[in-house]
C-alpha cells in the first residue's frame, strides 16, 4: 500500500470508532442503571434485607412470604381488576371516539385537544381533581343533592369494595384520549380506496368497520394494549394521590405495595421480590412486542 | 495500467460473497457504465470505489495510487447519488461548495469555482435557493454541479436519472453525454437501464449475481453478447431466444426450428463454425430488428432469408410496429417499419437477417463464437 | 394524506350523525368537567365550597387561594407555598431535558447512519429500558445516589431522569433519522465532513420537528414524575408533584380545597402550556415514537 494513504487510513479507522465511542456512555449508563440494577434487585430478593440491604441469602423465602401476605394478594387482585377494566374501557372509548371523529366532524380541531389534554397532566393532578370530584361530602353526590336529587348516592371512593373502580375512572379519564389519538392515526393511515372498494362491494357501514377497518387497525390495537398494560402495572402516582391506597388497603396495587414494604415497612427483601414479579410481568408483554417491532424494522 | 484500476476485487458480507474477482481497468476520459439487474453488485462496486464500503480483497487504485482504506474525501472522487442527496438546510451554492469548504479551500476560490460551474450547468440563477424549491431536473443539475466543482479525478454516478420522469431522463442523458464530451472526465456510472448504458458509455460492464458477465464497447455487447444473460438483458424488446437444432444441408449449417403451423423450417447460418454443432441442440438468438418485412430488411446483409409465418399480435408504436408470432413454441417479436401492412391472423412473409443471428450453448449458456 | 381524509368513503345518515355529535360532545364534557371544577373552585372562598355547589360559578371571585397555594400554604412543616418547589422542578427539568435530548439525538444518529454489527440488539436493550417498572431500580438507585454523593439533590434527580429518558429520546431520533436519506451522509463523507461535522451541519439543522417532540415528551414526563421525586428528593430538591401531594394529603388542619385546586392547576400549568403551544407536535411524537399505527 502506498505511503501517502497512511494518514487517511488512520482517519478512516478513527471514523469507525467515533460512533461507538459516542454511543458508549449511554450504553454504559443503561447497562449499569437498568440491567445492573435489575440484577441487584433480583439478588436482594433472595436475601434477608430489612431496612438496609443484607448479604445473607435466604433462598425463595421472600417469595413464599410475599404470596402468603394478604395485602399482596389484594394488590394482585386489584391489579387484575384495574388493568383489565382500564385496558378494555380505554380501548373501547378510544376506538369509538376515533371512529366518530373520523366522520368528517365539524370542530374536530377543537374536540381533539379537549380529549387529549388530560394526557399532559400529572397523575398527581388528575388524582387530586378526581379525589374531590368524587368525594361524597363536596363532590358529585353533594352537587346532585343540592340540585334536588336527594337519593343520589355515589360514595365509591369511600367504599372498600368499590374504591378500586374510582381509580379506573380517573385513569380512563387521563389516558383514553391518547388511545383515541392512536386509533385515529391508524384510521387515517388506511387507504381510502380499500373503503371505496368495500362500499362498491355493498358493505354497510357496520360491516365496513367490523370486517375491514377494525381488522386493519390490528397494529394500533397491539400498541394500545402494550402501552396501556405497561401504564397499568406501573401505576403508582394515581393511587397515591386519589386514595392513598385506601380506604384501608382497598386500592393497594403492586407498585404501592412495593414502595411501602421497601421504604416504610423495612422489608426490603419482600419489596425486591415484588418488584421482580412486576418486572417479569411487563417483560412477558414487552419482549415479544419489541422483538417483533425490531425485526420488522430490519427488513 | 489504467487511470482507475479495479483488480481482483471481491466483496463478502460474512459468508455471502456478493462480488467475485472483478477486474476492470478504466482509461482516462473513459465513460464506463456498470449495468445489471438489482442485486447484481453494481452499486456495491461503485460504493467500494467511493470508499463507502470496505474492500474484502483485491485492490482499487486511481492514478496508480492504491486507495483501499483511504477515506472517501481523500480519494479525489465525486459522486452523484440517485436521490441527489442535496443537503436540505443549505442553499444550492452552499451545497455545491460544501466539499471545498471541508477541504479548506479559500472562500474566493470557492466562489470562482461555483460561478464557473453554475454557468456551465446553467444553474447560476438558482444558487441562493434551497433544494426544496427546485424541480427534479434542477436538483439533478445541482447534484452534478456539486460533483463538478470539486474537479475530481473520477466521477461516480449512482443511477442519477432514475428519479426523473421519462422525458426529462432523455434530456438529462444527452446533457450528461455533452458534458462528458466537453470536459473529457473519467466517469463510472451505475444504472439498471440498458438504454442509458448503450447511449452514454464508451464501455459497458454487464453484471449479474456478483460477476462481470461481459466488458466491452456498446457495439460489442449488443452484437456479440458473451452469453445468454447479456444477450437478453441488453436490448429492448429483448432478443428472441428459441431452441433449435443444427442440421447440415448442402454442406452448410442450418438452424432447424418449427413455424407457427408446426412445420419444420431451416435457416442457414452465416457463421462458419456452426458445422461443428451438427446434430446438436442450441439456442438461437435473433434480435427483433433482424426480423422484418422484406422491404425493410438490411440491404447490406449478405444473408436475408424469407420466412412465412402467422402473425399473432401487432403493436403499432408509432415509429415502429412490433409483431408477435410463434416460433418453436416461443413468442417471437419482430420489429417492422411503421407502415408495414401486417394484420393479426395473417400469414406474412418475413425476412430474417441471419447475419445478425447468434447461437448459444444450451448448457453453459455461452455464445458459440463464430 | 389530508386529501384522503377529506374524502372519507363512509357515508352516514342524519340520525346517525346527530347521535355521533351527541356522543362526541358528551365525552368533551367528561374530559372538561374535572378541570372546570378545579378552576372555578380555586377562585372561590373556602366557605363557598364546603357550603355550596362545586358546579356553580363563584359568587365571590377571589385569587386568595392562588396566592396561598403559590406562596403561603403549609407544605410539610414550612409555610412556603409551592413556589420553591416549582423552581426545584424547573431546575431539574431543564437540564434533564436538554441532556437526554442531546444524547438521544447522537444515539439515534449513530444507530441509523453509522450502523454496525449488533446495533439492533443494543437498541433493543435501550428500548426495553423505557418499559421497565421503575420499582425494580428504586433500591439500587437510592444506594447508588448515596455512593455518588448525589442523594437528595437536584443533580441526582437530573441523573435519574436522564438515565431513564435516554431510551425514549433515542427511539424518537432513531425513527426520525431512519427516514432521512443515508445518501446525504455518504455525500457529506465524500465532501470531507467527519462524524461530528455531519451531525452539526447536516443532521441537526433538519432535526427541528423531532427535537420539539423529544423536548415536549421529556418535559411532560419529568415534570409530571412523582415516583423518583418522592423516592430520591429531600426537602431542598423536592419537585412540584411531590409538594402538591404533600399539600393535598397533609392530615393536619382544615382541608382548604380551593388551595388544593389552585395548587393542582399550578402544577399542571407548565405542561398544559407546552401542550397548548406545541400540542400538534406532541401528538405526532407520541404516534411516531411509541406507536406504529
Amino acid at each position: 500500500m502506498a505511503t501517502q494513504s497512511i494518514d487517511a487510513d488512520f482517519r478512516t479507522r478513527l471514523q469507525d470508532w467515533i460512533p461507538k465511542l459516542v454511543l458508549s456512555p449511554s450504553l454504559a449508563v443503561i447497562l449499569v442503571f437498568v440491567y445492573g440494577f435489575i440484577l441487584y434487585t433480583g439478588y436482594l430478593s433472595f436475601t434477608d434485607s430489612k431496612m438496609l440491604p443484607s448479604n445473607t441469602l435466604v433462598g425463595w423465602e421472600n417469595y413464599t412470604k410475599l404470596w402468603a401476605l394478604s395485602s399482596w394478594i389484594t394488590a394482585i387482585k386489584n391489579l387484575a381488576i384495574f388493568s383489565s377494566l382500564y385496558i378494555v374501557i380505554c380501548t373501547l372509548i378510544g376506538l369509538t371516539l376515533a371512529i366518530f371523529l373520523d366522520q368528517k366532524i365539524r370542530g374536530e380541531g377543537v374536540l381533539r385537544p379537549i380529549y387529549l389534554y388530560p394526557m399532559a397532566l400529572s397523575f398527581i393532578v388528575t388524582g387530586t381533581a378526581w379525589k374531590w370530584f368524587l368525594d361524597p361530602g363536596i363532590g358529585l353526590e353533594h352537587t346532585m343533592h343540592l340540585w334536588g336529587w336527594e337519593s343520589f348516592s355515589f360514595n365509591w371512593i369511600k367504599d372498600r369494595d368499590m374504591a378500586i373502580y374510582t381509580v379506573v375512572i380517573a385513569a380512563v379519564w387521563q389516558t383514553s384520549g391518547f388511545v383515541m389519538a392512536m386509533f385515529l392515526a391508524g384510521l387515517r393511515g388506511i387507504d381510502n380506496e380499500i373503503l371505496k372498494a368495500a362500499q362498491i362491494d355493498g358493505a354497510s357501514n357496520w360491516q365496513l368497520y367490523r370486517r375491514i377497518v377494525i381488522p386493519l387497525l390490528r397494529p394500533a390495537f397491539l400498541s394500545a394494549f402494550v402501552i396501556l398494560s405497561h401504564l397499568a402495572i406501573k401505576s403508582y402516582d394515581l393511587v397515591i394521590a386519589l386514595t392513598g391506597g385506601g380506604p384501608g388497603r382497598a386500592t393497594e396495587l403492586p407498585a404501592t405495595f412495593m414502595y411501602s414494604y421497601t421504604f416504610t415497612r423495612n422489608s426490603m427483601g419482600i419489596g425486591a421480590a415484588s418488584a421482580v414479579i412486576m418486572l417479569m410481568t411487563i417483560a412477558a408483554i414487552m419482549i415479544p412486542y419489541l422483538y417483533a417491532e425490531l425485526k420488522e424494522k430490519k427488513e | 495500467m489504467g487511470f482507475l484500476d479495479i483488480s481482483h476485487v471481491t466483496k463478502s458480507y460474512g459468508k455471502v460473497q456478493v462480488l467475485h474477482e472483478v477486474d476492470i481497468s478504466v482509461q482516462e476520459g473513459e465513460f464506463l457504465v456498470l449495468v445489471g439487474p438489482s442485486g447484481c453488485g453494481k452499486s456495491t462496486l461503485l460504493n467500494m470505489i467511493a470508499g463507502l464500503e470496505a474492500i474484502s480483497s483485491g485492490d482499487i487504485s486511481i492514478k496508480g495510487r492504491v486507495i483501499n482504506g483511504v477515506h472517501p474525501s481523500k480519494r479525489n472522487i465525486a459522486m452523484v447519488f440517485q436521490s441527489y442527496a442535496l443537503y436540505p438546510n443549505m442553499t444550492v451554492g452552499q451545497n455545491m461548495t460544501f466539499g471545498l469548504e471541508m477541504h479548506g479551500v479559500p472562500k474566493a476560490e470557492r466562489e470562482r469555482a461555483l460561478a464557473d460551474v453554475g454557468k456551465l450547468l446553467q444553474i447560476d440563477h438558482l444558487l441562493d435557493r434551497k433544494p426544496g424549491q427546485l424541480s427534479g431536473g434542477q436538483r439533478q443539475r445541482v447534484a452534478m454541479g456539486r460533483a463538478l466543482v470539486r474537479n475530481p479525478d473520477v466521477f461516480l454516478f449512482d443511477e442519477p436519472l432514475s428519479n426523473l420522469d421519462a422525458k426529462l431522463r432523455v434530456d438529462m442523458r444527452t446533457e450528461i453525454k455533452k458534458l462528458h464530451h466537453k470536459l473529457g472526465t473519467t466517469i463510472v456510472y451505475v444504472t439498471h437501464d440498458q438504454i442509458e448504458a448503450m447511449t452514454l458509455s464508451t464501455r459497458i460492464a454487464v453484471m449479474n449475481k456478483g460477476y462481470v458477465q461481459q466488458l466491452g464497447t456498446p457495439k460489442e455487447i449488443y452484437d456479440t453478447p458473451a452469453n445468454l444473460f447479456v444477450a437478453t438483458f441488453m436490448g429492448s424488446p429483448a432478443m428472441n431466444i428459441l431452441p433449435a437444432t443444427v442440421v447440415m444441408q448442402n454442406g452448410a449449417a442450418h438452424a432447424e426450428i418449427t413455424d407457427s403451423e408446426g412445420v419444420v423450417r431451416r435457416l442457414r447460418f452465416s457463421q462458419g463454425n456452426m458445422a461443428e454443432w451438427a446434430g446438436k441442440a442450441i439456442l438461437l438468438g435473433i434480435r427483433p430488428e433482424a426480423i422484418t418485412d422484406p422491404e425493410g430488411a438490411d440491404r447490406k446483409s449478405g444473408n436475408i432469408q424469407p420466412f412465412a409465418n402467422r402473425v399473432t399480435v401487432t403493436e403499432p408504436a408509432g415509429s415502429d410496429t412490433f409483431v408477435t408470432m410463434t416460433l418453436s413454441g416461443k413468442d417471437v417479436i419482430a420489429r417492422m417499419r411503421a407502415d408495414a401492412s401486417v394484420a393479426p391472423g395473417q400469414i406474412f412473409d418475413f425476412a430474417v437477417n441471419m447475419e445478425k443471428a447468434v447461437a448459444f450453448d444450451p448448457v453453459t449458456e455461452a455464445r458459440i463464437a463464430g | 394524506m389530508s386529501a384522503a381524509t377529506q374524502d372519507t368513503a363512509v357515508r352516514t345518515g342524519r340520525v346517525a350523525r346527530t347521535f355521533i355529535y351527541l356522543v362526541l360532545l358528551l365525552f368533551a364534557l367528561f374530559y372538561l368537567l374535572p378541570f372546570f371544577v378545579m378552576l372555578t373552585n380555586s377562585l372561590k372562598p373556602l366557605s363557598e365550597i364546603t357550603g355550596g355547589n362545586m358546579m356553580s360559578l363563584p359568587q365571590v371571585w377571589t385569587l386568595d387561594a392562588w396566592r396561598s397555594a403559590w406562596s403561603t400554604a403549609q407544605i410539610g412543616v414550612e409555610p412556603t407555598g409551592l413556589k420553591p418547589y416549582f423552581l426545584n422542578s424547573l431546575l431539574m427539568v431543564v437540564p434533564a431535558v436538554a441532556i437526554s435530548t442531546m444524547l438521544g439525538a447522537l444515539n439515534g444518529y449513530v444507530l441509523t447512519k453509522w450502523r454496525f454489527r449488533g446495533d439492533t440488539i443494543l437498541f433493543g436493550l435501550m428500548l426495553f429500558a423505557c418499559f421497565i417498572p421503575f420499582q425494580i431500580v428504586l433500591i439500587p438507585m437510592a444506594r447508588m445516589l448515596g455512593l455518588m454523593g448525589l442523594a437528595g439533590s437536584t443533580p441526582g434527580l437530573i441523573l435519574v431522569h436522564v438515565v431513564y429518558g435516554i431510551g425514549f429520546t433515542t427511539l424518537y431520533f432513531r425513527n426520525y433519522y431512519a427516514s432521512f436519506p443515508t445518501e446525504l451522509v455518504k455525500a457529506a463523507m465524500i465532501d470531507g465532513a467527519g462524524f461530528f461535522r455531519i451531525f452539526w451541519r447536516i443532521m441537526l439543522p433538519v432535526s427541528g420537528p423531532i427535537a420539539v417532540v423529544s423536548v415536549i415528551w421529556q418535559f411532560t414526563n419529568i415534570w409530571n414524575d412523582f415516583l423518583f421525586g418522592a423516592s430520591f428528593a429531600d426537602l431542598d430538591s423536592m419537585p412540584m408533584t411531590v409538594a402538591l401531594n404533600n399539600l393535598v394529603n397533609s392530615s393536619t388542619g382544615v382541608k382548604e380545597y380551593n388551595v388544593h385546586f389552585a395548587g393542582a392547576i399550578l402544577a399542571a400549568l407548565p405542561t398544559l402550556f407546552v401542550y397548548i403551544v406545541a400540542g400538534r407536535y406532541f401528538v405526532r411524537g407520541l404516534m411516531a415514537g411509541s406507536v406504529k399505527g
